[in-house]
């Protein structure tokens, strides 16, 4: 079954196809199971061989799965080829699985939008890449993945492109991406430069020759994470995400919660043996990952619009992924990625299920008392901010914990404070939207509340699905106990520790203890959403008046957007403008007119010469018979 | 009594030169081709004192060919003043100049 693992990203590709070419000639009912069906077929085919994998006898593992040569050019040769390891796997069917629920979900959410068929071609396409993405096994396979969701990212954020803010979030995220594209494409070149190859296998068989802290490795690692910062929207490249939720809301769902923006993640720990070798630049990842861990908290306590909490709070947990990875904790990291997709995935469907049911609104401050209203949607939403908070038993409980244990044990005290503040930051805003949202008074429109109503059951399922998921795949990972934590020992494989590294054991006290302090934390985070927006509503007000100053700044962003418009954006605009109407007006389309001009002018100067008066040509050739006959004879 | 090559050629490039004037500044197109056969004449009468002068039938021969070009030139140019007079009635070079910028 194995060698039919390029069928995977094929599925999708042909709903793409089918969608895109006959989506608009197709009934609705139709295009929505195409698409469903096809990304359905490749999660029941990546089960089929994840159960094949786990059989395989440990020589065969990993298994490569060459299609053909692409490139044969001298020394380079890169493959279409697919590698199936434990990492691989698990991405596979992240990416799969959610998508499948995202894409049955789509069926409902976006019934009657007139872009139907369109919806379901660019998210069969984008699950496509993503696939190639998390599949490939050579650097340059997973950069065509890379940038085919990129594009997808651009064209979904961008759906409603008559929205001219829509469109404009699409072009920044396009934009931005790019830069950290750069970073990669610049990496890769490296790579290719220093080892010859782009196959991850050969690099990391070559690399480990390579003395701990080399300069080369370091530079590669650190185009690389420049890479990561773009797609997983990190600092400083992460201002583009919160623009993203223009996109509809599964969209944000599934490639700027999900899947997408983790594949900066899946990049570094894929290439864990490149950046165990770079104690620099995993610092750097740690540093960038635990500072966009409470940098984009912090942003997320002042918004009302409830998907760009949500967007905050997925950038805030990308960077507890990468603060894992920098402290060499890998798998800790992707597992947080599992479990966060789970998790922030059925927030998202959560938050279009709430704006479903009040006609689209998506302030927080027009909503409130909906508990009783859609009963299933506030179930499944609270079960995923439980996860989100890191309440024990849910799968975020596990994960985040286990970010927290190693950011301690592996990394530095600083880290993890860090860390537990964001996470009782994290604790505090997601139940001040929860409250806000289900609790309270009602300050639903007047006109919107009497037909609030619970999402059908084609949305709600998927809900209740991925709840089950949030509330339950932790326990794939469960800490302390010795061998429980199979998650951690399926993805070992994978993760290459250049630089001999040691599990170190603790006392069973001392994570324990641990556990129940962060516990602890997120409680109190709990605890303050609680009395600022249940017991006193008029609190969050005084607050913000008390710490005027403090709360423009975090409501602002930090002003960032501002800072990068001054410090970067118009520096660009001014200099092309410089180019345009300096350069290229004057002096290229100057020469070109000037030439064209001198011509003229010549020309009509010339012209004059021809008089029409027979006696002038006359004249003309008597004179210049004389000048002839005058060299002629010499004078 | 021979006439010495030099006045034979004085009187060729005085009337080469009379009628080339000629052409330049007579308006009208008879006139004009009138200077035009004054001006083969000079040429002619080139030739024939050089074959006179050294012997030779060559220059003769050179005047016969030159003489029924100016017939044929004479027969095409006085058909198109002909022709040009029914269109525009005049004969004036000056008034024909519509053939430029």
């Amino acid at each position: 079954m194995i060698e039919y693992v390029w069928l995977i990203p094929v599925f999708p590709l042909v709903g793409f196809i089918i969608n895109g070419l006959m989506g608009h000639r197709l009934p609705k009912n139709v295009v929505g199971t195409l698409g469903a069906s096809m990304v359905g077929l490749s999660f029941a085919l990546t089960l089929a061989i994840f159960y094949e994998y786990l059989h395989l006898p440990a020589a065969a593992k990993p298994v490569e799965v060459p299609l053909y040569t692409w490139i044969a050019s001298g020394a380079f040769k890169a493959q279409v080829a697919f590698l199936v390891d434990p990492l691989s796997l698990v991405m596979l069917l992240v990416v799969s699985g959610i998508s499948f629920l995202i894409h049955i979900y789509s069926m409902g959410y976006m019934h009657d939008d007139p872009g139907f068929p369109r919806f379901f071609a660019y998210l069969n396409f984008f699950v496509f890449f993503m696939l190639i993405l998390v599949s490939a096994n050579n650097f340059l396979m997973m950069f065509v993945g890379w940038e085919g969701v990129g594009l997808c990212s651009y064209l979904l954020i961008g759906f409603w492109y008559e929205k001219k803010s829509a469109s404009d979030a699409g072009k920044k995220a396009f934009v931005v991406n790019r830069i950290g594209d750069f970073g990669f494409l610049l990496g890769i070149f490296l790579i290719f430069w220093t080892f010859n190859a782009v196959n991850f296998r050969e690099v990391f068989a070559l690399a480990s020759k390579y003395p701990v802290g080399s300069g080369i490795i370091t530079a590669i690692t650190l185009c690389l994470f420049v890479g990561a910062t773009g797609k997983s929207a990190q600092i400083p490249l992460y201002t583009w995400l919160p623009d993203a939720m223009e996109g509809p809301t599964p969209v944000s769902a599934l490639i700027h919660a999900a899947t997408m923006v983790t594949a900066g993640v899946y990049m570094v720990a894929r290439c864990s043996a490149l950046f165990t070798l770079a104690p620099v630049a995993m610092m750097v990842v740690a540093i960038i990952g635990a500072l966009t861990a409470i940098f984009a908290a912090s942003m997320g306590m002042c918004q009302f619009d409830i998907k760009r909490v949500l967007a905050y709070s997925t950038v805030s947990q990308l960077g507890y992924m990468f603060l894992a990875c920098g402290v060499g904790a890998f798998t800790a990291g992707i597992f947080h990625l599992m479990t966060h997709a789970f998790f922030k995935a059925l927030l998202f469907l959560g938050a279009g299920s709430i704006s479903h049911s009040v006609s689209g609104e998506l302030d927080m401050r027009k909503m409130g008392d909906l508990k009783k209203h859609i009963p299933t949607t506030y179930w499944t939403f609270m079960v995923a901010t439980l996860a989100l908070c890191g309440i024990f038993p849910f799968a975020g409980f596990f994960s985040k914990d286990e970010i927290l244990f190693h950011s301690l044990v592996d990394g530095h005290m600083l880290y993890w404070g860090i860390a537990t503040a964001a996470a009782f930051i994290t604790a505090f805003y997601m139940f001040r939207a929860v409250f806000m949202v289900f609790y309270g008074e009602s300050r639903v429109d007047p006109h919107v509340a009497h037909h609030v109503h619970e999402s059908p059951k084609i949305m709600t399922v998927p809900l209740m699905i991925l709840a089950i998921g949030s509330a339950t795949v932790g326990f794939l990972g469960i800490p302390i106990l010795h061998g429980a934590h199979r998650f951690k020992e399926f993805l070992a494989p994978s993760i290459m520790y250049s630089a001999g590294h040691h599990e170190a054991h603790y006392s069973i006290s001392f994570e324990v203890g641990l556990m129940i302090f962060s516990m602890t934390v997120a409680v109190a985070g709990i605890i303050t959403a609680y009395r600022m927006y249940i017991r006193k509503p008029e609190l969050p007000n005084l607050l913000a008046n008390k710490f005027k100053v403090a709360y423009d700044l975090i409501f602002h962003k930090y002003y960032v957007d501002e800072i990068y418009d001054m410090a970067v954006v118009e520096p660009i605009k001014d200099s092309s403008n410089f180019l345009w109407q300096g350069v290229d007006v004057q002096v290229v389309d100057g020469a070109v007119n000037g030439s064209a001009g001198v011509v003229a002018w010549l020309s009509a100067n010339i012209r004059k010469l021809e008089t029409g008066f027979l006696q002038n040509y006359a004249l003309a050739i008597v004179l210049g018979v004389a000048v002839i006959v005058g060299y002629l004879v010499g004078l | 009594m021979v006439v010495p090559l030099p006045y034979i050629l004085g009187l060729s490039v005085a009337l080469f030169a009379l009628g080339a004037i000629g052409v330049l500044i007579r308006r009208n197109i008879l006139i004009i081709l009138m200077c035009l056969e004054m001006m083969l004449n000079a040429v002619n009468l080139a030739f024939i004192g050089f074959a006179d002068h050294f012997k030779a039938v060559d220059g003769q021969m050179f005047v016969f060919f030159v003489l029924t070009v100016a017939a044929a030139e004479v027969a095409v140019g006085l058909a198109l003043v002909v022709a040009i007079f029914r269109q525009r009635a005049s004969v004036y070079v000056d008034d024909l100049n519509i053939l430029k910028w």
